[in-house]
């Protein structure tokens, strides 16, 4: 049995993100809301965002929480429009190998398993 | 006579390690010291600001006065972050602005010697079986999975950013170090800073990486410290000695603001948007652009943070933050010094403090009492904090007509 590691992200054939879309002005949010933080009104719609992407910033974290393997680069991933919070994985985490503006495309894997059993699926962006 | 306010008094202790001495005795130090430099006391004081992020619930404030003379005004314990400092300023300005006091003391201090690395968001511990927590339904703490949250990487990020989206085709590590360069050698000359030692551009980047391209001395030092101001309103200053009102600083300008909502805010903060905001309107409220600045304290929380607030607060050109760097002009001999105490990567940032230590870097300077880091004939200065969540301060200084 698995379970993401967000409820944004959409487990199956093909992973993807969700996003709330406010039915107003359009403003995308991954959390859960209780109004638009833009235009303040209070409809959304569930809209899957492109898992291909460009990295518009990124940083190679050496000191990070109990638990968290290092160095891990983490950036911000622009999918089509929308920013994503990501790690860039599957890559050499350094600079020589993590450039601004390289292609990328969402990744899924495990990252943890409870005491039943249950897989936790995380996701992150690959070089494409 | 105008409703302008005025700093009458100013002070900041020594930024380091004080082990010995606790929050309220480093409050203490920049109140009393404050009080002193504006030759009026606690029973002239018609309202009190203070701001401690580290016990942001256990009012700092009455703490003060329980210390130093409980006359029972009104006291507004703020926090906004590392903008607090600012915060606390703000308040007390806006009290005399509202005719409700005619001096005001604003104190921010913090003890954060030994701190080590900050970050923002959840630590939650994972349960037993996964069940989703919080506005995002983690199973599993995000920071770290997901993004960082650590400051030293998210303002890695802000000045990546940066380069992006100017097409900057250069080599990101040396540029952001030879801006921490510039920072440390400008310590050197102040005796307040918790750090006074040059580094060589070898050394910064040589040093311990913590979130690349940030290494450890491109990012804020933690340390122990307070500042404290005293302000005044036109009416009353217009009522004292000649040299109270000779050494009295104009707050031309005092804004604070938030982060207005931007695409990419959920993911990344924002902290260009609401500091270009409050820029605007400093200058709007000042009367003056940013070509009459002799000098700026800005919010080098990072190396990396420091680039883009050249650009936020219209120093250089739109766009050409680098270009500007790299001209000079931001050295203590360039066109515009930025950060000719250490700035916060050298000097210190006990959160809560910097927001007034800032402005009392611009005072000295102003007052003609910057000793050996006096930049010649400064009239106008100004000073910046950003604190996540977020806010900006910006407070534009003018030395008293002659």
């Amino acid at each position: 049995m698995q379970v993401p590691l967000v409820d944004y992200l959409v487990l199956g054939d093909e992973p993807h993100l969700v996003a709330h879309e406010c039915t107003s002005c359009g403003a995308r949010f991954f959390d859960r809301r209780n109004a638009c933080a833009s235009c303040g009104a209070t409809e959304f719609l569930a809209v899957e965002v492109p898992t291909d992407g460009v990295l518009k910033a990124f940083t190679i974290v050496s000191f990070a929480a109990p638990g968290i393997p290092v160095p891990f680069v983490a950036g911000i991933v622009d999918c089509g429009g929308t920013s994503v919070r990501a790690n860039v994985v599957n890559v050499d985490p350094d600079p020589e190998h993590v450039t601004l503006g390289m292609k990328l495309r969402l990744a899924t894997f495990p990252v943890g398993e409870d005491s039943e059993g249950t897989e936790a699926v995380g996701f992150g962006f690959e070089p494409r | 006579m105008s409703d302008d306010v005025w700093i009458l008094g100013i002070k900041m202790t020594k930024f380091g390690k004080h082990p010995e001495r606790d929050t309220v005795d480093l409050a203490a130090e920049a109140a009393l010291g404050a009080l002193s430099d504006a030759q009026v006391t606690m029973r002239d004081m018609g309202v009190l600001a203070a701001g401690n992020l580290m016990a942001a619930a256990a009012g700092i404030g009455q703490q003060l006065q329980k210390q130093i003379g409980q006359t029972g005004i009104p006291v507004f314990n703020v926090a906004n972050a590392c903008a607090t400092g600012a915060t606390a300023l703000r308040t007390a300005v806006m009290a005399i602005k509202a005719g409700e006091a005619d001096y005001g003391l604003a104190v921010g201090v913090e003890k954060l010697a030994g701190a080590g690395l900050l970050a923002g968001g959840s630590r939650r511990e994972g349960d037993e079986t996964f069940t989703p927590h919080g506005r995002h339904g983690a199973v599993l703490p995000v920071d770290g999975r997901i993004g960082t949250e650590t400051m030293p990487g998210v303002f890695a990020q802000v000045g990546m950013q940066y380069l992006y989206e100017h097409q900057y085709s250069g080599t990101p590590f040396e540029l952001f170090a030879r801006i921490s360069e510039k920072n440390h050698s400008h310590s050197t000359l102040n005796p307040l800073a918790a750090y006074t030692k040059k580094m060589s551009l070898e050394q910064i980047m040589g040093d311990v990486m913590i979130a690349y391209p940030n290494t450890r001395p491109m990012c804020s030092a933690n340390c122990d410290g307070a500042a404290a101001a005293v302000v005044v309103s036109d009416a009353k200053l217009k009522t004292l000695s000649k040299e109270q009102q000779r050494r009295a600083v104009k707050v031309a300008a005092s804004v604070l603001t938030s982060d207005p909502w931007e695409e990419a805010c959920q993911v990344l903060p924002d902290v260009n948007t609401l500091t270009q905001n409050a820029a605007s309107q400093a200058y709007e409220q000042a009367g003056v652009g940013p070509e009459d600045l002799d000098l700026v304290e800005l919010h080098d929380c990072f190396a990396t943070a420091e680039l883009v607030h050249y650009d936020n607060l219209m120093l250089c050109e739109p766009g050409g933050a680098v270009d500007y760097f790299e001209s000079g002009a931001t050295w203590r001999d360039g066109s515009l010094p930025v950060n000719v105490s250490g700035g916060l990567e050298s000097k210190g940032h006990p959160i809560a403090a910097t927001g007034i230590a800032n402005v009392w870097e611009i005072c000295q300077h102003l007052r003609g009492e910057g000793g050996d880091r006096q930049i010649e004939g400064a009239r106008v200065g100004l000073a910046h904090v950003i604190g996540l969540g977020s806010a900006c301060g910006v407070h534009i200084l003018e030395k008293a007509a002659a």
